[in-house]
């Protein structure tokens, strides 16, 4: 199995230039110490006692080799390596700062303890939109991530495509990513962030450029109208209570504190990366988000049975 | 400069009144006043020591806790919270209260008996700089047993560290205690360089310091330097959240990074200050046991500098993905793939001696060899993570967990150990058991490797650092399973060096002066040496005085036996830094607990403005004004006189 954040597979040009550095020198560093080790191995052999102090004393002291040249050869030998890496990784260094070609997508990402909004921006307001700890991207292109300090800092850090920016209140990060095939790659929060710094992953979701305008328009659209009365009860329940803290557009639920609710059932994941989103999850989640996420911001609501089901029945209708 | 002033000290040789007659002067009184009032550097030496090690079992006993907590995935023995306390205070524990005064613990018992002087050059600040020592240890582990510890992690990023995020009391303890605390480091630091430049013994000359000399002194350098960085950086961070100044808030015009900046610029260097001095005791204990001088001292020594020097310009490299300019970024990553250099010096410095030398293995060769291959897997994974691009990958991943304690573990504990074994009997008089010390090394040893080796792996496979749970389905499980196993084999060796150290002090074997039959000074003086160390001053003509008629018989010997007397009051020899050619009469100040006050007054202090209880404050400062003006007291007995010629 490959491990979901492991970056020693990558998929993205940029992780692609870091990978063969990476191996580099991590067969330099396993030589080394095989090498070192072997010595040593063979230096401690070749002793002429074990035991304490007895055994110390017995054997006399004497001057020996100066070994001077030890520390030349090691060193002359050393530097070979040293300085192959410093080249690589200045031309490395050059080579993935910003990307090979024009950028034309450009995300806003927005990291908060605990979750990642991220909003796409059109021309006009209407061709704009908001989503959650899910990030689409169409393959074969660079897209631009401009990554905005929200509330402490945290680091964006997607290992498959590409290696960790810090994302610092008061200052606006720029990181790009380009994914080379569809599919779906783990992204997680870096730096230490509180409670659930452990708990703030995201997804970021590479589609072929037709697949990724479909998904665009899709979000585009505003929340559809209750239909059943189950529904209306829902949707009432929203606005009353998620909605102090989550926007469902074309709703009265307009804040901005949490993630964007609008097509939250298009989404694979719930409570950023936490859970597969799933009516069994979503259900769980909204009951005790503090049992799932301790220390998250969402409070417990405490609803009725009733008040459940009615609150599922909505979001199902937010795909 | 009157003519009373002026004295030549009489040269003569060692005998029984001559001792009885120092005795009087330097021992301590018994009882509480001499428990509160000694400067005797060994008993400070050993008190650092035995506080040190209290901080490494409950850092060790933090990261028990943690590694029950992560042995498995979505295990809920710590909530959030506490496991972000307890990781919190694990790396403050470890890194300032158990790896940087261990050492000072070891150069404080040790750096007189080295350089053949009573004391050191300020006995009372030394005094002082335990007692603060002891006091932030104290008030920061009150702030962690009542709730309050440091919930940031040892580096404390802003803003999580300010009100808006963490209005408790835990970021008042740490910043205060760490500004406490920077007071212990920075008097400590003047005194060990004061001591290494003025107080060496008579023709111990810059060249013929031990290294483990050059270790603390350059780390004593460095950290004159660097600790008022973090003190400050800690101090704002106060101001901030205390008084609503905006030195890291971007929001009224502060930066974020200022924080960082502030803290790595003393962070790295500080990581080389708590390697250096052990890399010293290797330096000097293996060569003991290789029944040899060490390979390339001259590159040794200078190598230890050369890592210092450099250790001032690396600091960025923890801030690789902070968003800086390539071009700045290239710099701090050539001068960290640089540092390397100064390091595989030493590397092949030590090979050689083992190669080249006649080695007996015993315990304590054992702890010192082994952290060569230990520092080599520390040092290589710090190179990978000096290369900007693979550091994206690797940073806040285990990665870097393993690679920093391979550096801490296998550079500071397992030379400390070694240390234990080497000086034990010369401080108790009493030996070690080898046959405990194999179970001790080898259990070590292995416990230490299970758990972090495959920690590198781990963090190849993402895993981020300070997460307090992961999830089923991310491939981490079986290698976090090994790590805590790993972890409790470590901790029972650790154990095991205490079980060995309680039977050595009961019934040891008794040592005598010289059980290892070493070269420098300490081995020169009884064990446990004698409050006033030296008898007579020694004058040295080599490197290795004990070895000297074997080494070079035609060559003129150190004189052990015959020298200065220094006899007539508590009395070292000044000497010049370079030549140690003496040029005036150290009178060491006596017995007093005004450092002891001093140190309780600051305290008082402190505890008043994390309370902000301004009558706590004035007490405290009130009580520290007095008992510095007592310590300050102009005494006729303190006056320095030149050496007549």
């Amino acid at each position: 199995m490959r491990p979901l954040l492991g970056y020693l597979d990558a998929l993205g040009p940029q992780a692609q230039t870091i990978l063969p550095l990476t191996w580099f020198t991590l067969g330099v560093s396993v030589a080394v110490c095989v090498i070192i080790a072997w010595l040593l191995w063979v230096a401690v052999r070749r002793a002429r006692a074990n035991g304490g102090a007895l055994e110390t004393r017995a054997v006399p002291i004497e001057r020996g080799a100066n070994g001077i040249n030890w520390i030349r050869t090691g060193l002359v030998i050393s530097a070979i390596p040293l300085l192959i890496t410093l080249v690589w990784t200045m031309v490395a260094i050059a080579s993935i700062s910003r990307p090979r070609q024009h950028t034309e997508l450009a995300i806003d990402v927005t990291p908060y303890q605990w979750w990642w909004q991220a909003s796409y921006p059109g021309q006009e307001p209407t061709e704009s939109f908001t989503t959650a700890n899910e990030i689409h991207i169409p393959t074969g292109v660079p897209v631009l991530m401009r990554l905005h300090g929200g509330d402490v800092i945290h680091s964006f850090w997607v290992p498959k495509l590409a290696g960790k920016t810090d994302v610092i209140p008061g200052q606006t990060n720029l990181a790009w990513l380009q994914a080379n095939q569809p599919g779906r790659f783990r992204g997680q929060c870096s730096e230490y962030c509180g409670a659930q710094h452990a708990g703030m992953g995201f997804e970021v979701v590479a589609e072929s450029p037709a697949d990724f305008e479909q998904w665009r328009a899709a979000q585009l659209a505003i929340a559809p109208p209750p239909s059943t009365p189950a529904q209306q009860r829902g949707a009432g329940l929203i606005v009353y209570r998620c909605g102090l803290c989550h926007q469902v557009r074309g709703t009265a639920a307009r804040a901005l504190s949490a993630p964007d609710l609008t097509h939250v059932m298009s989404r694979r994941t719930l409570a950023a990366g936490r859970l597969i989103n799933n009516p069994g999850n979503l259900a769980g989640w909204i009951e005790d988000p503090q049992d799932i996420k301790p220390g998250t911001l969402m409070p417990n609501q405490y609803l009725n049975a009733r008040e459940l089901s009615d609150v599922q029945a909505y979001l199902e209708l937010l795909k | 400069m009157r003519a009373a002033d002026l004295r030549t000290p009489a040269i003569g040789i060692d005998s029984v009144e001559h001792q009885a007659r120092l005795l009087r002067l330097w021992e301590t009184a018994p009882g509480l006043k001499g428990f509160f009032g000694t400067v005797d550097h060994k008993r400070i030496g050993i008190r650092y020591i035995v506080t040190a090690f209290v901080f490494l079992v409950l850092g060790g006993l933090e990261a028990l806790v943690m590694r029950l907590q992560l042995a498995g995935p979505n295990l809920s023995l710590l909530t959030p919270e506490q496991y972000d306390q307890l990781f919190s205070t694990h790396g403050m524990t470890m890194i300032f209260l158990y790896a940087s005064p261990i050492l000072s613990g070891f150069s404080n018992y040790l750096w007189p008996l080295l350089l053949g002087s009573r004391d050191m050059a300020f006995p009372r600040l030394n005094a002082l700089s335990y007692w603060i020592y002891l006091a932030a240890g104290i008030f920061l582990y009150v702030g962690f047993l009542t709730g309050n510890g440091p919930n940031d992690g040892w580096f404390n990023y802003v803003p999580y560290a300010t009100r808006d995020y963490n209005p408790g009391l835990n970021e008042d303890f740490y910043s205060l205690g760490m500004v406490l605390l920077g007071i212990s480091v920075t008097v400590g630091a003047a005194n060990f360089i004061v001591t290494a430049m003025r107080t060496r013994a008579p023709g111990m000359s810059i060249n013929r310091l031990p290294i483990l000399v050059w270790g603390t002194l350059t780390a004593s350098a460095a950290n004159l330097i660097v600790v008022p960085a973090v003190s400050l950086a800690f101090f704002l961070l106060w101001m901030d959240r205390q008084f609503g100044t905006h030195f890291y808030e971007p929001a009224g015009g502060g930066q974020p990074l200022l924080w960082q900046h502030l803290f790595w610029i003393f962070g790295h260097p500080w990581v080389y200050a708590i390697v250096l001095p052990a890399m010293g005791m290797v330096s000097d204990g293996l060569p003991v046991f290789c029944r040899r001088p060490l390979v390339g001292y001259a590159f040794v020594a200078m190598s230890t500098v050369a890592t210092m020097i450099l250790g001032f310009g690396v600091w960025v490299h923890h801030m690789f993905a902070t968003g800086l300019p390539g071009l700045g970024l290239s710099f701090f990553s050539g001068a960290s793939i640089a540092i390397t250099v100064p390091s595989a010096v030493a590397v092949f410095a030590w090979l050689a001696t083992i190669w080249l030398g006649r080695p007996v293995i015993t315990t304590a060769f054992l702890y010192f060899s082994s952290m060569i291959i230990l520092f080599v897997i520390g040092g290589v994974s710090g190179f990978m993570t000096a290369s900007v691009p693979v550091d994206w990958q690797l940073t806040d991943t285990y990665f870097v967990v393993a690679h920093l304690h391979y550096v801490l573990i296998g550079i500071n504990v397992f030379p400390v150990v070694g240390a234990v074994y080497f000086w034990f009997p010369k401080m108790t008089g009493r030996m070690l058991d080898e046959r405990l010390g194999r179970w001790n090394f080898w259990i070590m040893f292995i416990g230490f490797n299970l758990a972090f080796l495959p920690m590198h792996l781990t963090g190849l496979f993402g895993m981020p650092r300070r997460v307090y749970t992961y999830a089923d389905n991310m491939g981490w499980n079986t290698l976090n399973l090994i790590t805590s196993i790993g972890s409790f084999v470590f901790a029972i060796g650790v154990l095991l060096l205490f079980v060995n150290v309680v039977r050595g002090l009961r019934s040891g074997a008794r040592a005598g002066a010289n059980p290892w039959d070493g070269p420098t000074l300490e081995w020169s003086v009884p064990s446990p040496p004698p409050a006033y160390n030296f008898a007579v001053i020694p004058t040295v003509t080599s490197l290795h005085p004990l070895w000297d008629a074997r080494l070079s018989p035609s060559a003129t010997a150190s004189s052990l036996d015959r020298g200065m007397l220094l006899e007539q009051g508590k009395e070292t020899i000044g000497t010049t830094s370079l030549d140690a050619t003496p040029d005036m009469l150290l009178e060491i100040p006596g017995d007093t607990v005004a450092p002891f006050w001093v140190a309780l007054g600051a305290s008082g202090t402190f505890v008043g403005l994390l309370l902000k209880n301004w009558g706590l404050v004035s007490v405290g400062v009130v009580v520290t004004a007095l008992a510095v003006l007592a310590w300050l007291w102009p005494r006729r007995a303190l006056g320095e006189r030149e050496v007549a010629s």
